[in-house]
């Protein structure tokens, strides 16, 4: 393959990865099966990491592929597999359109601050909390993105085309509610999606250079890759073309060097040189590096700082968490975490907050969360029995979930697993309050937990049974009381095995003749 | 929305062709009310057959769907798919039949024959998953999502006592005919649910009718639009554990279907053949008292149906 063709294969291999990952991120109506999403994010960096550790075996190979293509190649992830990286070319490639920032040139490594990011990251693994990892790493960052952001305006182009396509008798379109979109849960990705359009318009792949902790880890290894970009000193005529359309700023035109530990492989650079000076090619390292030493060290010792900071913010927060949840009468001590998740432990230390189940929730009763589990574990999905209830019949999180915080059941376990308990308050009851008929709660429940006994003049009250109850919510979410619910699900923080539902036999009735 | 739209589109290509169509409308609906009085039975009560031969047979003593539905007229049915259960668990309307009320109404000449319900589980796998998608589709009828809010429409129940303003669904308010599917089955809050508590699943939000007097909100919607035609699925029964169900252990064959126009009457019909009186169900004697039709058995011409199997 001629060289100069790398650059396309990057772009067809990218916009494929970014299609699809944005399209998983966004498909509401469950049109990609589960199988073409694990394909689809399998070689996702930090979520293949996560799952190895989660489910401790080597069905999540992701990474593995990732670290021998970048020993290899140097960061072609960065270029290729990435989905945050190709949506920041896709923004740097419409402002050189739109003429807002045409050239790029060789600037300094900022390596306190890109290893700082990354000791970050590795530091709170250590200490049990992916806090500081999932929120810089690219994919979940993509994924909160397009699940929080994107997806409720796909929805509502949907709606309009529903609506218009209704008119002409065409129905294969159909109009959906987005349900619990909410600012203080989306105040991060807006933040995230700002910080990533600004940096990649005026400054080409300068997020996946100074934030990014994959990107600088592989950079890491790119410094001993066998493929890597090199100049040669002789042909070069320091004209700067490559420089100039080099979106990482790590060509250094004077001394003729590229600083590989920087470069995402995009392969600008040798469509660009005029004397084939630049190419890509089987090199060794060089003895001396381009980043400076001393501040690298230096960097190390201050990011201890930063850690401690981090934990003593997460613990301050946990406490005025769980003050909040007293405000209201129905006062809960432990959010509900999906079915599959274990407990509140092994899902929080596990999920990244990517947001894919989320999106792939049918009932959307998985929300981003804000403060439920606790600072540390910020804007990890919860069952939100406000917004709707965890369906009997599927077991889509467990599916899609790339880390293992959410373990796949099958349909015959989830159906008695336990995420959480009954509660009913009679005070509240409808049946109670005004004696009229309602039976709202037990008439959704799957297992009857919720079933409804003889009260007065007729009338019937909920009556409930933990050891049968699921914890889907179903109950919590139709009750119209108000303006409290008299009955609601209290998390179980390690998840149960429920009762199975046991009725005695009935008796065939036969009737010979009308009853009327 | 849609007849809104379509009066408009009718005038902005001429107020002739446009005036034509509405009184073309207008005439429909005048001639089908007139139908009603001409029907040989006031209902009829069919047991011992499978669920598409009961009907066969039923309509056939009635004169035919044609009795009902005339040709180049929208039909809306509404069975209850209010759960992602299969048709075996009773806890929607059978598949079978709800396909050939279907294909009666296209053999009728229905223009369009659309099918929805407000379900309580996730409204896809509610279609899928109890067999009317799939029934439906094969006999030429178009399945409409009841998901959104934004097909609902507010209306006033001038009748309604607690229920005086509700948002329905779009297809009840533009379709010429409708016809009303309900599953026979207990239900905690409702005792049964039949006729009346099915129309819940045309509604957008049921909160305010349990909040409200459940039973006084079914009788006052009672009074609202009146289905043109009213078929009660009790091949199935849920006797207990209603109306979801928790397996098919709360389900017994019974084989019988109740067709008719008023909806009072099959409710207190199906209650008898459920094995409760019709009186022990507030929301029948309420509906009565509304003037939405009447549950005096006796009073009415009822043709009773027995099948050989």
């Amino acid at each position: 393959m001629k060289q100069k063709h790398l650059k396309a294969l990057r772009v067809i291999v990218s916009l494929f990865f970014l299609i699809a990952l944005a399209f998983i991120f966004v498909d509401f109506r469950e049109m990609i099966s589960t199988a073409w999403v694990h394909r689809i994010h399998g070689l996702q960096f930090i979520p293949s990491v996560v799952n190895a550790i989660a489910v401790l075996s080597f069905s999540a190979v992701g990474f593995i592929i990732v670290l021998i293509l970048s020993l290899l190649f140097g960061r072609v992830y960065c270029s290729t597999l990435c989905p945050m990286g190709t949506l920041q070319d896709v923004f740097s490639f419409l402002s050189r359109k739109l003429s807002i920032k045409k050239r790029y040139k060789y600037t300094r490594p900022m390596n306190i601050v890109r290893y700082g990011f990354l000791i970050l990251s590795l530091v709170s693994l250590v200490f049990g909390s992916l806090l500081s990892l999932y929120l810089l790493d690219p994919y979940s960052n993509f994924g909160r993105i397009f699940s929080d952001l994107v997806r409720p305006g796909v929805i509502s182009f949907n709606n309009m085309l529903a609506g218009l396509f209704e008119r002409l008798n065409w129905f294969f379109l159909y109009k959906v509610d987005h349900k619990g979109f909410a600012w203080r849960e989306a105040a991060f990705p807006i933040f995230m999606l700002a910080v990533v359009l600004w940096l990649s318009i005026w400054h080409g792949r300068l997020f996946c250079n100074t934030v990014c902790p994959v990107g600088t880890f592989l950079g890491v290894l790119s410094r001993i890759s066998v493929f890597r970009i090199n100049m040669d000193k002789v042909s070069c005529t320091q004209c700067g073309k490559c420089s100039a359309v080099c979106k990482s700023s790590c060509i250094n035109i004077r001394e003729m060097k590229v600083d590989f530990s920087r470069c995402v492989g995009c392969f600008n650079c040798l469509k660009s040189c005029p004397s084939v000076s630049i190419n890509y090619k089987l090199s060794r390292p060089e003895k001396k590096t381009v980043s400076p030493e001393p501040s690298k060290r230096e960097f190390l010792s201050k990011s201890w700082i930063y850690l401690i900071a981090l934990t003593g913010i997460s613990k301050r927060s946990m406490i005025r968490g769980e003050r909040s949840a007293e405000a209201g009468p129905i006062t809960k001590k432990y959010p509900v975490s999906p079915p599959g998740s274990i407990s509140l432990v092994h899902f929080n230390d596990y999920c990244t907050a990517c947001h894919l189940c989320v999106t792939a929730c049918p009932s959307q009763v998985l929300q981003p969360s804000f403060l439920e589990y606790g600072f540390k574990s910020m804007l990890q999905p919860h069952l939100d029995y406000s917004v709707a209830f965890c369906e009997y019949e599927c077991t889509k999180c467990g599916e899609v979930c790339p880390t293992g915080a959410i373990l796949p059941l099958t349909t015959e376990d989830k159906k008695l697993t336990q995420t959480g308990k009954v509660h009913f308050i009679m005070g509240n009851c409808i049946v109670y309050t005004d004696e009229t008929s309602c039976g709202s709660c037990s008439e959704h429940c799957p297992t009857q937990a919720v079933r409804m006994v003889p009260y007065k003049d007729g009338l019937t009250i909920p009556e409930t049974h933990h050891s049968t109850c699921i914890g889907c919510g179903a109950c919590e979410h139709v009750c119209p009381a108000k303006p409290y619910k008299a009955i609601y699900v209290e998390g179980n923080p390690v998840h149960r095995v429920a009762k199975s539902p046991e009725f005695e036999e009935l008796e065939e009735t036969k009737t010979e003749e009308f009853p009327f | 929305m849609k007849r809104r739209d379509f009066i408009q589109k009718s005038v902005s290509l001429g107020v002739l062709s446009g005036a034509a169509m509405a009184l073309g409308k207008t005439r429909d609906l005048f001639a089908s009310d007139a139908i009603h009085h001409a029907l040989p039975y006031d209902m009829v009560a069919i047991k011992g057959g499978e669920p598409d031969v009961m009907f066969d047979k039923a309509m056939a003593s009635l004169g035919g769907m044609k009795q009902f539905v005339k040709p180049n007229q929208t039909v809306v049915i509404k069975p209850n798919i209010g759960w992602d259960t299969t048709p075996e668990r009773a806890a929607n309307t059978n598949p079978v039949l709800v396909g050939r009320i279907v294909e009666h109404c296209k053999m009728a000449g229905a223009k369009s024959v659309y099918v929805f319900d407000h379900t309580c589980n996730e409204g896809t796998r509610c279609y899928k998953n109890s067999g009317i998608e799939d029934a439906v589709k094969k006999a030429g009828g178009i399945m409409v999502s009841g998901m959104s809010e934004s097909y609902y429409h507010p209306v006033e129940i001038k009748k309604g006592r607690n229920l005086k303003n509700a948002k329905v669904h779009e297809l009840i308010l533009e379709s010429d005919i409708f016809i009303n599917v309900p599953i026979l089955k207990t239900h905690g809050g409702a005792s049964l649910t039949m006729c009346m508590k099915n129309l819940m699943g045309v509604v957008w939000d049921r909160g305010f009718w349990h909040d409200n007097d459940l039973h006084q909100c079914i009788a006052d919607f009672a009074t609202f639009k009146k289905p043109t035609l009213n078929v009660v699925d009790a091949y199935r029964v849920m006797k207990r554990n209603g109306p979801r169900g928790v397996s098919v252990a709360d389900v017994i064959s019974m084989k019988y279907q109740i067709i008719g126009t008023d909806m009072v009457a099959a409710d207190a019909a199906a209650a008898k053949v459920f094995g409760i009186e019709p009186s022990r169900i507030k929301h029948i004697a309420l509906a009565e008292a509304l003037g939405a039709g009447t549950s005096k058995l006796e009073s009415l011409n009822i043709n009773r149906i027995t099948l050989q199997e």
